[in-house]
C-alpha cells in the first residue's frame, strides 16, 4: 500500500509542505523556513525509502502507478521509476534539501520565496517520474513559473530581463515539443476503444517495432523537434545563451538548482523521450548529436575562460560540462538486431554519471561563489585574491569542489568524462581528441581562477572587512557536497549499480531499428 | 384540404405549445424577471428590495429549471434533429442549446454577484442594468438555439442592442459614452449586412430553416439539375457572398479581424463588470451560432474547404493582431480587449477544422473539435471573467486601470495578485492551468485534420507561435504586480475577504481544469453535447454518458 503511492507522496510532498507554508503568518521568518526544510528533508528521506524497494538487477519501470485522469483523451496520472530515472531522483531532493540550507541568505519575502521553491520541488520530481507523455509534458512546464518568479523577483540587478529570457527559451523548447506531442499521438497505435496513446512504454514499444512501427519520417520530424527543446533545456550550443545571464542572476540557491538539477532534464529527456520514441532518426542523426556536444565542450570552455564575472565562468563551465552529456548519448554505435556496441552503453553511462556528478560539483561551485558574493557584494575575478589568508576554510572546502568540477581523478567529475571520451573514441578518434583537450581548457580555467580567488598576496577588491569565516551552515552545506563529490568519484558503482540493466534495456531496445537489421 | 390542415393545427397546437413551452421555460423565467423588474422599479419595490436580488433570484430560478430539464430527461434526449425543435422549427433544443442554456446562467449569476461586489452599477440604476444585463443574456440564449435564419438575425440583435447601453452605462464618462457610439455605428452596420446576407440565402434556397441550408445548397449546387460549384454562376456568387454577409455578422460578435475595431474602444469605456460579461457570454452564444452556421456550410461541397480554409486565415490574423496590438497597451482593460481577440482566433480554428473534416466525412473528428471549443468557452468563461473581476475589484480601491498604476501589488493583495497571475498564465496557455488543457483540446483535433488538408496544421504552428508572443503582453502585469515596487504615493489598495473568496471561486476551476480529473469529465461532456450536434451514428460514439456541464 505504502509502496504503491510512494511516488506521488514523493511528487506531492512539496506542494503539501507548500500548502502548510500559505497559511502560516508571514512574520513568523523562521518558523517559515523550518517548515520548509523540514519538508525537503522528508521529501528527501521518502526518495531514500526507494531505494530498498528498488530491484537493481531490473531494468524495467518499478513502482508504477497508473490511474484514469482524461479518459476520452486517453491521458494517464501514470508514473514509474527505472535506473535512468532513480538516481536523478535522489539527486533532486538532495540538491533541494541543500539549496534550502543555503536559503538562509534571503531575508526578502521569505514566504513566496519558499513556497515557490517546494513547487518547484514538485515539478523537477514530477519530470523524472511521469511515464504519460502529456504528463512529463505539464510537469515539465510546472516547473517554469516558479523559476521565472524566483529569478524574476529574487534576483540582481538585471534580473527582469534574465528571467524573461530564461521563460522565453523554454517555452520555446516546449512548443515544439508540444508539436512533437501531437505527431506522436496521432501516429501512436490505437488501443481497444480506438484511442491512441500517451503512454510512454507503449509508444517506445510502437516506435521501435514491436506493435507495428511509428511512422519513420515523423519519427525523423519528431526527433529534431524534440531535441531541439531538450538541448535549451540542456543547455547545448548554441542554444545556450539564456543560461548565463539566468545564472548570474538568479540567487545562490537557485543557481545550484538550476545548475544541479534543471539541466539534467534535458538530458533526461533525450533519454526518456526522444530516443525511445525515435530510434530511426538517432542512427542518422549521431553525428550531428556528437558534433553539438563536442562544440559545447570547446565553446563552453573558452567562453568560460573569457569570464571576469566570477558565476559567469561558473555558468559557461557548466556550458562546457553538460556537452560530455550530449556527447555521450550521442555516440551511437549497433552490433546487432538487438545488442548496442558496448562503447554505446558506456557512453549513455558516462553522460549520466556526469549529470550526477555536474549536478553536486557545479551546485558545489555556485553556493562557493554565493559565500563570498554575499560578504563582499561583486564577482569581479580581478578584483579577488589572498581569500586563502582571510578563509581559510573555505577556500580549502572550494578548492576541493572546484577540483571535482575540473574532473580531478578520484572525484565525480572525473568518472564521467573518462568514460564520456573513451567512448567517443570508439565513434570517432579525432572527435574524441576534440574532446578530450576540453579537459585541459577546463583545467587551465579553473586553476586560473582559484590563483585569481584564493592566492595571491592580499585582496584587491572592496569590503575586505566583511570576509568573515564561514557560519555553521555554510561549512554543513559544502563540506556534504565536497564529501558526495569524492564518494561519488571513489565509488562510482553505487550510482553504476542501478542504472546498467536499465541502460541495457533502453539501448536493447532501440537497437533494432538502428541499422534496419 | 386548408379546412383539414387547420384542424390538425387547432387540435395538435396546444400539446405541442405545451411541451415546447417546458424546454423553453428558463428563458421564460428570465423575461419574467426583466418583467418583475420594471414592475418593481415602477412601484418603488426597488427601495425595498434591491435589484440584484430579482435578478439573481430570478436567474437561480431559470438555472434550477434548465438543470432539472436536462435531469429529467436524461443526457440521451437531446439528439438533434425534428424532435429537438421547438415552435415549428424556429428554435432547436439540442445538446448545444442546452449546453449554453447551462453556461450562460452560470456565467449570469457570477456576473451578478461581481457587480454586486463592486458597486456597480449602484442601487439606483440596479434594475435598470438588469434589465439590460438579463434581456442580453436571453438574447445570446436565443443565438445559441437559433435554427432559422430569422430567429438568427434576432437573436444577435437581442443580444446587441442591450450591450450597447451597457457599455455606455457610465454616463457621466466621456470615454464610455463614446465606446457606447462606436459599439452602436458598427454594430448596425454589421447587422444591416448580416440582415442582407440571411435575406440572399433565404431567397436563393427557398427556407429560412437552418438545418436544411446544407441539403437545399446541394440540391441547389451540385444535386440533379444543380448549377455545380463554379464561382463564374450567378447562383453561386449570390449564395456565397449571402453566406459571407452573415459570417461578417458573426465575426463582428466574436470581434474577429478585420472587424474587431469596435471592440478595444468598448472595452476600454465600458466598465469592466460590462467588459467581462461581453467578452465571454457574447462570445459564446456567437460560437454557439458559428458552430451552427458552418455545419450547414458542408452543403457547399468543393467549395467548402476553401471556406474554412478563409476561417482559417481569419483565425490566425484575428490570433497574431491581437496578441501584436496588445503588447503595446498601457490600459489593462485595453490589453484584456486585444486578448479576446487573440482568443477568438485560437477557438475560430477548431470551427474551421470542423467544417474541413465533415466535408471529409469524418464526423468523429468534427465532434472532437466541437469539444475542443465547448471546453475552451468553459475555461475560458473563469479565466476571462477572473481576470476582468480583479480589475474591477482593483479599480474600486485605485480608481485605476492603468498597468503602471498595478505596481507593488502584491504587497496590497497579495491574493488578488496571485490569482490574477492564475488566470493569465491561463491565458497564456501554460500547465497546469485550464487554459493548457483547452489549447491542447482545440488545437489537437486541428492537428489530426492536417492529415485531410495540410493547411490545418499551419494553424496549429502559427497557434503555438502566437501563444509564445502572448507571453510578453501577459507577463507585464505580473511583472508589475509582483517585481516592481509599490510607490509611495499610491493609493491603498486593501481588498476585503468577501471579494478574494468571490475571485477564488473563479479561479479554483481553472485549477482544477488544469488538473484534476475534473477535466475528464468536463470534456466528456462536451463530447456528449459534440456528437448531439454533429449526430455521430450511436455506433461510432466511444460510450459517453454525463450531465452537461459539471
Amino acid at each position: 500500500m505504502f509502496q504503491e503511492h510512494l511516488p506521488t507522496l514523493i511528487i506531492f510532498a512539496p506542494t503539501i509542505g507548500a500548502v502548510l507554508l500559505m497559511l502560516m503568518p508571514k512574520d513568523n521568518e523562521d518558523g517559515l523556513r523550518y517548515t520548509a526544510l523540514t519538508v525537503t528533508i522528508v521529501t528527501f528521506v521518502l526518495t531514500l525509502v526507494l531505494l530498498p524497494g528498488f530491484d537493481m538487477s531490473d531494468g524495467k519501470m518499478q513502482f508504477e502507478v497508473n490511474a484514469e485522469w482524461i479518459p476520452n483523451w486517453n491521458i494517464n496520472y501514470q508514473l514509474g521509476i527505472d535506473g535512468i530515472s532513480l538516481p536523478l531522483i535522489l539527486l533532486t531532493s538532495f540538491i533541494s534539501l541543500w539549496a534550502m540550507v543555503a536559503s538562509w541568505s534571503i531575508t526578502k519575502q521569505i514566504k513566496g520565496y519558499l513556497i515557490l521553491f517546494l513547487l518547484l520541488e514538485t515539478g523537477m520530481l514530477g519530470v523524472f517520474m511521469a511515464t504519460d507523455f502529456f504528463l512529463f509534458y505539464v510537469f515539465w512546464e510546472v516547473m517554469l513559473l516558479p523559476m521565472y518568479f524566483l529569478i524574476g523577483i529574487w534576483g540582481g540587478p538585471r534580473k527582469e530581463y534574465a528571467a524573461i529570457k530564461f521563460f522565453l527559451y523554454t517555452l520555446f523548447g516546449s512548443v515544439l515539443m508540444l508539436v512533437a506531442l501531437l505527431m506522436i499521438y496521432f501516429n501512436s497505435p490505437q488501443d481497444s476503444d480506438g484511442k491512441h496513446i500517451f503512454d510512454l512504454l507503449l509508444l517506445a514499444d510502437a516506435a521501435q517495432g514491436k506493435e507495428g512501427l511509428l511512422n519513420p519520417v515523423m519519427q525523423q520530424w519528431a526527433f529534431w523537434l524534440l531535441f531541439i527543446g531538450f538541448a535549451i533545456k540542456i543547455p547545448s550550443v548554441p542554444f545556450h545563451t539564456w543560461l548565463p545571464d539566468a545564472h548570474v542572476e538568479a540567487p545562490t540557491p537557485i543557481s545550484m538548482i538550476l545548475a544541479g538539477v534543471l539541466l539534467k532534464m534535458g538530458g533526461y529527456g533525450i533519454l526518456r523521450i526522444a530516443f525511445p520514441l525515435c530510434p530511426v532518426a538517432v542512427f542518422d542523426g549521431s553525428t550531428v548529436l556528437v558534433a553539438i556536444g563536442v562544440i559545447s565542450i570547446i565553446y563552453g570552455a573558452f567562453a568560460a575562460m573569457a569570464q571576469t564575472d566570477f558565476k559567469r565562468l561558473v555558468a559557461y563551465s557548466s556550458v562546457s560540462h553538460m556537452g560530455y552529456v550530449v556527447l555521450g548519448i550521442g555516440v551511437v554505435g549497433v552490433v546487432s538486431a538487438d545488442t548496442a556496441s558496448d562503447y554505446w552503453k558506456m557512453g549513455i553511462n558516462g553522460a549520466m554519471f556526469q549529470m550526477l556528478g555536474h549536478g553536486v560539483s557545479s551546485a558545489g561551485m555556485f553556493f562557493m561563489v554565493g559565500v563570498v558574493y554575499d560578504r563582499v557584494h561583486h564577482r569581479n575575478l580581478n578584483e579577488f585574491g589572498g581569500l586563502a589568508s582571510k578563509m581559510p576554510l573555505y577556500t580549502g572546502l572550494s578548492a576541493g569542489i572546484f577540483f571535482a568540477g575540473l574532473g580531478l581523478p578520484g572525484m565525480c567529475g572525473f568518472i564521467g568524462e573518462v568514460f564520456v571520451v573513451l567512448s567517443a573514441w570508439q565513434f570517432s578518434k579525432i572527435l574524441a581528441i576534440i574532446a578530450a583537450s576540453g579537459v585541459i581548457l577546463t583545467a587551465g580555467y579553473i586553476l586560473w581562477t582559484l590563483q585569481r580567488v584564493y592566492l595571491g598576496a592580499e585582496y584587491k577588491g572592496p569590503h575586505e572587512e566583511a570576509l568573515t569565516p564561514m557560519l555553521p551552515r555554510e561549512r554543513i552545506v559544502a563540506a556534504v557536497l565536497l564529501i558526495f563529490a569524492v564518494i561519488l568519484g571513489v565509488f562510482p558503482n553505487l550510482i553504476f549499480q542501478y542504472m546498467i540493466p536499465s541502460i541495457e534495456e533502453l539501448t536493447k531496445g532501440m537497437a533494432g531499428q538502428m541499422t534496419g537489421l | 384540404m386548408l379546412a383539414n390542415s387547420i384542424d390538425q393545427l387547432i387540435t395538435e397546437l396546444p400539446t405541442q405549445i405545451g411541451s415546447d413551452v417546458t424546454a423553453f421555460l428558463s428563458e421564460l423565467v428570465l423575461c419574467g424577471t426583466v418583467v418583475a423588474l420594471l414592475l418593481g422599479r415602477l412601484l418603488g419595490i426597488d427601495r425595498k428590495i434591491p435589484g440584484h436580488w430579482i435578478a439573481m433570484a430570478g436567474t437561480l430560478i431559470a438555472f434550477g429549471i434548465a438543470f432539472g430539464n436536462v435531469y429529467a430527461n436524461g443526457p440521451d434526449a437531446y439528439q438533434a434533429g425534428e424532435d429537438a425543435q421547438l415552435f415549428s422549427g424556429l428554435l432547436v433544443n439540442d445538446g448545444l442549446t442546452v449546453f449554453f442554456r447551462l453556461f450562460l446562467l452560470v456565467f449570469l449569476v457570477l456576473v451578478i454577484a461581481l457587480t454586486v461586489l463592486s458597486g456597480i452599477p449602484d442601487n439606483e440604476d440596479g434594475p435598470d442594468f438588469y434589465t439590460l444585463l438579463i434581456g442580453a443574456t436571453i438574447g445570446m440564449m436565443l443565438m445559441a438555439s437559433a435554427n432559422h435564419l430569422l430567429m438568427l438575425f434576432l437573436a444577435v440583435e437581442m443580444a446587441s442592442v442591450p450591450s450597447y447601453v451597457m457599455v455606455g452605462f457610465l454616463k457621466g464618462k466621456r470615454l464610455s459614452s463614446e465606446a457606447a457610439l462606436k459599439y452602436v455605428v458598427y454594430g448596425a452596420g454589421a447587422a444591416g449586412v448580416m440582415l442582407y446576407g440571411t435575406s440572399l440565402v433565404a431567397g436563393m434556397l427557398g427556407t429560412g430553416q437552418l438545418h436544411l441550408v446544407a441539403e437545399k445548397l446541394g440540391e441547389l449546387l451540385s444535386g440533379e439539375g444543380g448549377v455545380g460549384t463554379a464561382m463564374s454562376t450567378a447562383a453561386v456568387r449570390t449564395i456565397v457572398l449571402g453566406v459571407m454577409m452573415i459570417l461578417v455578422g458573426l465575426a463582428f460578435k466574436l470581434s474577429l479581424v478585420p472587424f474587431h475595431f469596435w471592440c478595444p474602444d468598448a472595452f476600454e469605456g465600458a466598465p469592466a463588470e460590462v467588459g467581462g460579461f461581453l467578452s465571454v457570454a457574447s462570445k459564446a452564444a456567437a460560437f454557439a451560432l458559428l458552430i451552427r452556421v458552418v455545419h450547414q456550410l458542408t452543403g457547399f461541397g468543393d467549395l467548402a474547404v476553401p471556406l474554412a480554409i478563409g476561417l482559417g486565415v481569419i483565425a490566425v490574423v484575428s490570433s497574431t493582431f491581437g496578441n501584436l496590438a496588445a503588447y503595446f497597451q498601457t490600459n489593462v482593460k485595453r490589453m484584456l480587449a486585444y486578448s479576446t481577440i487573440a482568443h477568438a482566433g485560437y477557438m475560430l480554428t477548431g470551427v474551421a477544422a470542423m467544417l474541413v473534416a465533415l466535408e471529409d466525412g469524418n464526423k468523429i473528428l468534427a465532434a472532437d473539435c466541437i469539444e475542443g471549443v465547448l471546453f475552451y468557452l468553459s475555461v475560458y468563461l473563469f479565466m476571462n471573467f477572473g481576470a476582468f473581476a480583479i480589475v474591477a475589484l482593483i479599480r474600486n480601491r485605485t480608481y485605476s486601470e492603468e498597468i503602471a498604476d498595478y505596481r507593488g501589488l502584491k504587497s496590497e493583495c497579495p491574493w488578488l495578485c496571485v490569482m490574477m497571475a492564475v488566470c493569465l498564465f491561463s491565458l497564456v496557455g501554460l500547465p497546469p492551468l485550464g487554459g493548457f488543457v483547452a489549447k491542447f483540446f482545440v488545437l489537437a483535433p486541428v492537428w489530426e485534420a492536417a492529415s485531410i488538408h495540410w493547411s490545418m496544421g499551419a494553424l496549429v504552428g502559427f497557434a503555438l507561435l502566437n501563444t509564445v508572443f502572448s507571453l510578453f503582453y501577459y507577463l507585464k502585469v505580473p511583472v508589475a504586480m509582483f517585481i516592481a515596487d509599490r510607490p509611495e504615493d499610491a493609493r491603498s489598495a486593501r481588498t476585503g475577504s468577501t471579494e478574494t473568496v468571490f475571485v477564488l471561486l473563479l479561479t479554483v476551476p481553472i485549477l482544477l481544469l488544469g488538473m484534476s480529473p475534473l477535466i475528464g469529465k468536463l470534456s466528456l461532456a462536451a463530447e456528449r453535447v459534440a456528437h448531439d450536434t454533429i449526430t455521430v451514428p450511436a455506433a461510432d460514439q466511444a460510450g459517453a454518458s454525463t450531465s452537461p456541464e459539471k
